[in-house]
């Protein structure tokens, strides 16, 4: 059995609100995510999914258990460093581009993602070529606005190139936060389909957290049901298969 | 005549000022006030050094460290003190005041006698005011060329990116404080370096020679950029200094049309509000294009 390339031990994480209370989130999570793993996370508002990916990237920290990276412990590592192995798409086009830069500018300051960036000159021009080509995979004609300002993008093409941006260097991790969310139907359909073919060809381990309870099923080996801050349900590809989206409802009966 | 090429001067020289705020104000989009603080403090700075009988050269280049390390403070309390930006500005530019009063000695001191960046037999062969033109040149060319090479570099894209979207840039793994405090050490040693290259074009350093600088920063900012409109980041920082010239050009007129070096500061805030209200007066009246005719008319 190999080691898994990332397991939260029994995690715990609280939150201050405004008035002065501690109150829980997330209240032990286990959890072992193998290498090659798509695990679509549903869940309903509040049962912490998005805490849960906040406390995996590293800008929120737990108040107790661990966070573990190829058997590494990375519970007190702080965000910036992690970004050397997790990358993540956040439901608002607007969080994951900078809109006074280019297309290809913001292509490039992820090539390095979690590296060192040192002072020398960028070499934009002669990594085009490639940039073009990757812009090419999103299917939307982002590769005809290599020159254009993020800020004048359609929201699709904004969230495309935010996908795009956190798969260019391959991460251990990429943490998918309902990125098609803020999307039509059918723009979110075109990156959905573009987000499965490209973590099946680079062969990468996600997490998608999702509203949609068919696309839940539709896409990944695995799904995972949070609730009240646990993993209620944790159903493997085989599983998976048989299950229709009725099934899923009675998850979050009570 | 004499007077156009000495607001020429005095706009290239005070084009730093533009160029050191433009790095805080328009690419990691904060107002830093600390630079009302570091203009004298550059002032103030060389001349202690050059009445010690210091190099001009390296008296000017203590200004610039001294900036560097203002810029160092304000970016330490606003990045690990998380003190607001405008604040943590403003605590260390009041700071400053008591500083300059310590390393002049006084509220003022005068470089009467003295050897000054000015004091060059070149310099002095040139017709009067040509001086401060060539010099302000050599400094505004080299100042544009180091930043268009820094902004251009994956440290400066890193850089450029921390101001854009700051979470974009953590999710990059860009070290978004140490950026913030980069830029404002970057940015205050300019504003210093211009205080000491004003300061002994004067001839002397004041305690009160920073009040309004930050809005003469903007100025030449904004001008440039209500000037030329859309450009390229190169280009903007090239309009910098060009706005920096029309202002003082805007000031020279202003002079001439019987109103007092008293009256300075308020003119200077008033053609910043009007340049700054543009885009709302242009919603309500089209007023840019009779302007930007108007601009380029006389070209």
């Amino acid at each position: 059995m190999t080691e898994p390339i990332l397991e939260l031990k029994d995690v715990k994480t609280t939150v201050k609100t405004a008035d002065g209370q501690v109150v829980p989130i997330l209240k032990g999570i286990n959890l072992k995510i193998n290498t090659g793993d798509f695990i679509t996370i549903i869940g309903t508002n509040g049962a912490g999914k998005s805490t849960l990916f906040n406390t995996i990237a590293g800008n929120l920290r737990v108040t107790s258990g661990q966070v573990m990276h190829n058997g590494e412990d990375i519970t007190k590592l702080p965000e910036e460093k992690r970004t050397k192995f997790i990358s993540r798409v956040f439901q608002d086009p607007k969080l994951g581009t900078a809109p006074r830069m280019t297309v290809a500018e913001n292509m490039l300051l992820a090539t390095k993602r979690g590296m060192r960036r040192p002072l020398l000159l960028r070499k934009l021009k002669q990594k085009m070529p490639d940039f073009i080509e990757m812009a090419k995979t999103m299917n939307n004609g982002l590769e005809n606005r290599m020159n254009t300002f993020v800020g004048g993008l359609s929201g699709g093409q904004r969230q495309a190139l935010s996908f795009l941006m956190a798969t260019i260097t391959k991460p251990d991790i990429l943490l998918l936060d309902e990125h098609t969310a803020a999307l039509d139907p059918h723009t979110s359909q075109n990156l959905l389909t573009v987000t499965d073919q490209k973590i099946k060809q680079d062969k990468l381990t996600a997490l998608m957290i999702t509203h949609h309870m068919e696309d839940a099923l539709k896409y990944g080996n695995r799904l995972l049901v949070l609730k009240d801050g646990q993993v209620k349900a944790d159903i493997r590809q085989d599983q998976k298969q048989k299950l229709h989206v009725a099934d899923l409802y009675d998850f979050f009966e009570d | 005549m004499n007077l156009v090429v000495s607001a020429i001067g005095q706009g290239l020289l005070w084009a730093l000022l533009g160029l050191g705020l433009y790095l805080t104000f328009r690419i990691l989009n904060f107002a830093d006030m600390t630079v009302e603080g570091t203009f004298p403090l550059g002032a103030a700075v060389a001349v202690a050094c050059i009445s010690k009988q210091m190099n001009p050269y390296l008296s000017t280049l203590m200004a610039l460290l001294a900036g560097m390390l203002a810029g160092l403070i304000t970016g330490l309390l606003y990045t690990k003190g998380k003190i607001p930006i405008l604040l943590a500005g403003i605590l260390t530019m009041t700071a400053i005041y008591s500083v300059n009063l310590r390393i002049m000695g006084g509220s003022n001191i005068s470089l009467l006698g003295k050897k000054t960046l000015f004091t060059n037999q070149f310099l002095h062969s040139l017709p009067q005011y040509f001086d401060s033109v060539i010099l302000g040149l050599i400094v505004v060319i080299i100042i544009t060329l180091l930043l268009i090479f820094f902004l251009k570099t994956d440290y400066g894209q890193a850089f450029i990116a921390t101001g854009d979207n700051p979470v974009m840039a953590k999710s990059l793994g860009i070290h978004t404080d140490s950026m913030v405090i980069v830029g404002l050490m970057l940015s205050n040693g300019i504003v210093a370096l211009c205080g000491a290259l004003i300061a002994q074009n004067n001839g002397y350093a004041d305690i009160n020679m920073g009040i309004g600088t930050i809005v003469i920063a903007l100025a030449s900012i904004i001008i440039g950029e209500v000037a030329f409109g859309e450009l390229t980041l190169n280009q903007r920082l090239m309009a910098v200094s060009l706005g920096s010239i029309i202002y003082r050009l805007i000031l020279l007129a202003v002079l001439q049309l019987g109103f007092s070096a008293n009256d300075l500061n308020l003119i200077s805030s008033i053609v910043l509000a009007i340049c700054m209200m543009l885009p709302q007066l242009e919603k309500i009246i089209n007023i840019k294009q009779p302007i930007m005719k108007g601009v380029k008319k006389h070209d």
